[in-house]
């Protein structure tokens, strides 16, 4: 479904992504772990068509991102970092609008947003402007928004990020309810989240993979076997790198 | 091409809406009917003339504009680049120029409507005599052109910055210079200094002039392709700053 090859992304001086390739099949769940600049939202960002890459490109359901990029972004389902959201429309105003721009029209145009809705447990909160909800509620406004298409490639950047327990749960479900019809790609730097959500898992540092296999495999890899213990040997050492935002 | 109409009609209708979801839009239509209507009737002496002219009426919209055009297209691109929802916008199937299309039309008609909403001063004028319709009609046209040139400055400026206060200087400060460029006294001061064909380079650029004689009723094919042409210009500047700045 997915298929990253050779992606490479350099901002001025800054080499944020060196050479990452992988692949994400129907059915899977891929985390993508990695201390923060360690290259995991530029290389979403690359994938979901906002960056260009500098070489190297993604290939969803054999469209290019960079030749043929409505094709692609039609497959894609995208929550970006920090789940941004326009403050002032209603919650239903703006699936509707998604909806729109997603190319649904008439009937099938309300039943997306309804399904998109109650799918996500927005219901209570319909008719609210966005800007006064909670963060758990953006956050799954921004969901609803991502699978609204039912798009076949589902990207995700942080998406429990900042959330309570009780709201992690619930994303958590909700990612586990579409899994098995959906390729998804999540990045995180929260351990746990792989060990709950990921069938497979790539560790990014330094705009590399460092290490690529299932949860099992990668505890596997040190004498505690412990994830957190994997983590650190594979990124240690490496000064925090702060890369530039847009 | 249905696809494209499709995709921009409803970028097109978000931000159009956008301007009304939040009070800032009647603040705005207030000030703006107020100020036309000060300047009209308490500067120019509208009563005082006691002609029912609509000249000095006219004459107030490229200054209104100047400084009110920046403030309604200031938050375009800034906020989504702000809040973020620029990466949303972007990986949505929609192509760049549908986006830029979409607010920029949006923005536009903001503008038009509120101009539009002058029409009881000229109904006055209509009711206390006769002024000359093709004058008027030819004054709107030029009004709302003249808005749209200003709109497509601020789209410009506002995908350069994060920040609105920044976007609405560089917009009023690029407007400004296409408001005086051609304006005499300006000319002369430049002229002591500068050769001709610069002075009559710049002054070209000016949207004067072309204000101006669709004002006497005559639509020109001149002036419609000057108008088109910063608008194209505008947004075309914007587009090449959006592609760069994706990459930095």
């Amino acid at each position: 479904m997915l298929e990253a090859r050779n992606l490479r992304k350099v901002y001025g001086a800054i080499e944020a992504v060196r050479d990452i390739s992988f692949r994400v099949e129907k059915g899977e769940i891929l985390g993508v772990l990695g201390p923060n600049g360690a290259g995991k939202s530029t290389t979403m960002r690359m994938i979901t068509g906002f960056l260009p890459p500098t070489a190297g490109t993604a290939l969803i359901g054999g469209h290019d991102i960079v030749e043929q990029p409505i094709e692609a972004k039609r497959l894609i389902g995208y929550l970006p970092e920090n789940a941004p959201l326009y403050p002032e429309m209603t919650v239903v105003g703006f699936l509707d609008f998604v909806a729109g721009i997603r190319g649904f029209r008439g009937a099938e145009r309300r039943r997306r947003v309804e399904s998109a809705i109650e799918r996500c447990r927005l219901t209570a909160v319909r008719w609210q402007t966005i800007e006064t909800l909670s963060k758990g509620y953006k956050q799954r406004v921004c969901f609803a928004q991502a699978v609204l298409h039912d798009p076949s490639l589902l990207v995700m950047d942080e998406p429990t990020d900042g959330l309570d327990p009780n709201q992690k749960h619930i994303v958590r479900e909700m990612i586990r309810a579409m899994a098995a019809e959906k390729a998804i790609l999540i990045s995180t730097h929260i351990l746990e989240e792989v060990e709950a959500v990921c069938t497979r898992a790539i560790i990014i540092n330094e705009g590399r993979i460092v290490a690529a296999g299932s949860p099992t495999e990668m505890k596997a890899r040190h004498p505690s076997g412990r994830l957190d213990e994997v983590f650190r040997v594979l990124t240690q050492g490496t000064a925090e790198q702060t890369t530039a935002h847009r | 091409m249905k696809r494209c109409m499709e995709n921009t009609w409803e970028l097109f209708r978000r931000e159009f809406r956008a301007y009304f979801e939040s009070p800032v839009a009647y603040v705005f239509l207030v000030f703006y009917l107020m100020l036309i209507g000060f300047l009209t009737f308490f500067v120019s002496r509208f009563y005082e003339a006691n002609q029912a002219d609509l000249k000095y009426f006219f004459f107030w919209f490229p200054w209104v504009n100047l400084l009110l055009v920046p403030a309604a297209t200031m938050r375009l691109w800034t906020e989504e680049r702000r809040t973020g929802t620029i990466e949303l916008l972007l990986t949505f199937p929609v192509t760049l120029t549908e986006a830029l299309a979409g607010k920029f039309l949006a923005a536009w008609a903001f503008m038009t409507f509120a101009t539009l909403l002058t029409f009881p001063i000229v109904v006055t004028t209509m009711w206390l005599g006769n002024p000359d319709l093709g004058a008027v009609v030819g004054g709107y046209v030029g009004a709302v052109l003249l808005a749209g040139a200003y709109v497509a400055v601020g789209i410009l400026t506002s995908t350069m910055t994060r920040n609105q206060v920044i976007s609405y200087v560089l917009a009023f400060v690029i407007c400004l210079f296409l408001a005086l460029a051609g304006w005499p006294p300006v000319m002369d001061i430049v002229n002591k200094w500068a050769p001709s064909w610069l002075v009559n380079g710049v002054a070209a650029l000016s949207v004067m002039p072309h204000f101006e004689s669709l004002q006497r009723g005559v639509i020109d094919l001149r002036d419609l392709v000057y108008y088109a042409s910063v608008m194209t210009l505008a947004i075309f500047g914007a587009y090449l700053v959006i592609e760069n700045r994706k990459s930095t």
